[in-house]
């Protein structure tokens, strides 16, 4: 199952895991990026907080956590790569595996065709 | 992340706003104009393209100033600037061009620009954040002369190892010109004012033409195949690489020049026991600190690993965040350097270039060395 945020993440969702990155929008509006900085694996994460960064040529810009949960996984390839982030945001340039806390939590989370409704 | 949307309404335009509006620009407000930050290119491939062939940048929200005395002899235009600024413009021949700055009471800087020997007067250029403050400086200050603002021209700055033959299907005589020369040109048929400088760390140019052929000229120049649109993203990643201070970032009221290491543009004749030293605001100070030097200065930073640095982090001794020695002025990621890059104060004895220091970034403390300026090497054709 695929949410997003308005704060323009995405989440796709299997059992207790919900792997995480930033949408095709977000990576558009940033332009190219050229730094990536993920959280550590087990870090506990909560709800809005700060999970990464982005950085292009420009600016730097906060990623934040959809739901609570704690680190399990992290993509390195787009620390390495981050041009991976402009070339493809919503597959193979996730950026972080969550074990959710409460599962039922990403239920208030936005689906695709509410996502799309608010970047017009 | 945060979406900012700004208010595009009270902005002003320049002459090439629709061209790159139909280049598909994204457009920022800039020192009160509606300004591309880019082209669909992306800020990477454009200053890449600057760097590798040249790139068109719309420069035109910087203010065009004509200086004229009104006896109408150069000399006492220069000798009047020259009580603004620590330049010598009595020295400048005609048909070149001089990099300077107006300095404040206290020696601080309250603009930087570039000045032009254009036989009877002077052509000034300053920064588009500044030129209302500066004009009326110079319009309280400038006696006996006449400050006029050129509001119907547009400047277009070509940058590049390649800007010199795109120029040249234009204009052949391109090629007789030095970096700093400026001479008049026709390019189709438009009068046009060129000079060979820049803001780029690369050979280029900077053509003033009337407002009302400057899409016509722009449009004929990205017909080149090596020439492309550059936006204001690209043209601050090029200047920081190419060492050069963005006015308001890296120098303002709070730096003197000479803090600033700016000395090489205050010539000998400005200085103690030159021919005309002093007689600019702030001299005291200056010339002091041009024999006694200064307890900071600004200097170039290389983040050691591959994190940015941005302007204002703050900057430490230490790796532990206990001593605070300054702050960065300007970063960014340079992609020609291919990794981030800065400049910034910090006190003289940590100023020689290789000395660590530590920048403070979301909460860490980063290893930076102090770097000689430019990071990269300037293809100006002297």
């Amino acid at each position: 199952m695929l949410k997003f945020t308005a704060e323009h993440e995405w989440l796709k969702l299997e059992g207790d895991i919900a792997t995480v990155g930033i949408t095709s929008h977000a990576a558009e509006q940033l332009g190219d990026l050229v730094f990536v900085e993920l959280p550590e694996v087990g870090a506990e994460l909560t709800k809005d907080g700060n999970a990464a960064t982005v950085e292009s040529v420009k600016a730097a810009s906060d990623v934040y956590c959809p739901l609570d949960g704690e680190v399990t996984e992290i993509n390195q390839a787009i620390v390495d790569d981050p041009s991976l982030v402009n070339s493809d945001p919503q597959g193979a340039a996730w950026f972080f595996k969550l074990k959710l806390k409460n599962v039922s939590d990403a239920d208030a989370l936005l689906d695709e065709s509410a996502y799309k409704e608010l970047i017009g | 992340m945060d979406d900012k949307t700004s208010d595009h309404t009270a902005l002003k335009k320049t002459p090439l706003h629709a061209l790159h509006v139909s280049l598909g620009a994204k457009m920022v407000p800039f020192a009160g104009y509606d300004m591309p930050v880019q082209y669909p290119a992306g800020v990477l491939k454009e200053h890449l393209q600057t760097r590798a062939a040249s790139g068109l940048f719309d420069v035109s929200h910087m203010g065009q100033v004509i200086v004229k005395a009104r006896s109408g002899a150069y000399e006492d235009a220069a000798l009047a600037l020259e009580s603004l600024v620590p330049v010598d413009i009595l020295g400048l021949k005609e048909g070149r061009q001089r990099y300077g700055f107006f300095t404040d009471e206290n020696g601080g800087i309250l603009d930087d620009l570039m000045i032009t020997n254009r036989g009877d007067h002077l052509l000034v250029v300053v920064n588009a954040a500044c030129k209302e403050a500066d004009i009326a400086h110079m319009k309280a200050h400038l006696s006996g002369c006449d400050v006029t603002p050129l509001e119907d021209r547009a400047l277009l700055a070509l940058q590049g190892p390649r800007a010199e033959a795109v120029l040249a299907e234009f204009w052949p005589d391109v090629t007789d010109m030095k970096f700093m020369d400026v001479c008049d040109a026709s390019l189709h048929d438009v009068p046009c004012i060129i000079s060979r400088s820049g803001y780029s760390g690369e050979d280029g140019f900077e053509i003033s033409v009337p407002a009302e052929s400057a899409e016509q000229i722009a449009k004929a120049l990205l017909e080149d195949p090596h020439c492309m649109p550059i936006g204001l993203g690209a043209r601050d990643s090029l200047r920081l690489e190419a060492g050069l201070c963005l006015y308001g970032n890296d120098i303002d009221t709070d730096t003197s020049p000479i803090e600033a290491a700016l000395e090489w543009a205050i010539q000998k004749a400005r200085r103690n026991g030159g021919a005309r030293s002093g007689g600019f605001p702030g001299a005291g100070r200056i010339l002091d600190e041009l024999t006694n030097g200064t307890s900071r200065r600004r200097v170039g930073l290389k983040p050691e690993g591959k994190a940015p640095v941005r302007s204002h982090a703050k900057l430490y001794a230490d790796a532990e965040g206990r001593r605070e020695i300054g702050e960065v002025t300007s970063g960014t990621f340079g992609p020609s350097v291919e990794g981030p890059v800065a400049m910034g104060y910090v006190p003289t004895d940590f100023a020689e270039a290789g000395t660590q220091v530590f920048a403070e970034v979301r909460g860490r403390y980063l290893p930076v060395a102090v770097a000689a300026l430019p990071f990269i090497t300037p293809t100006y054709k002297r």
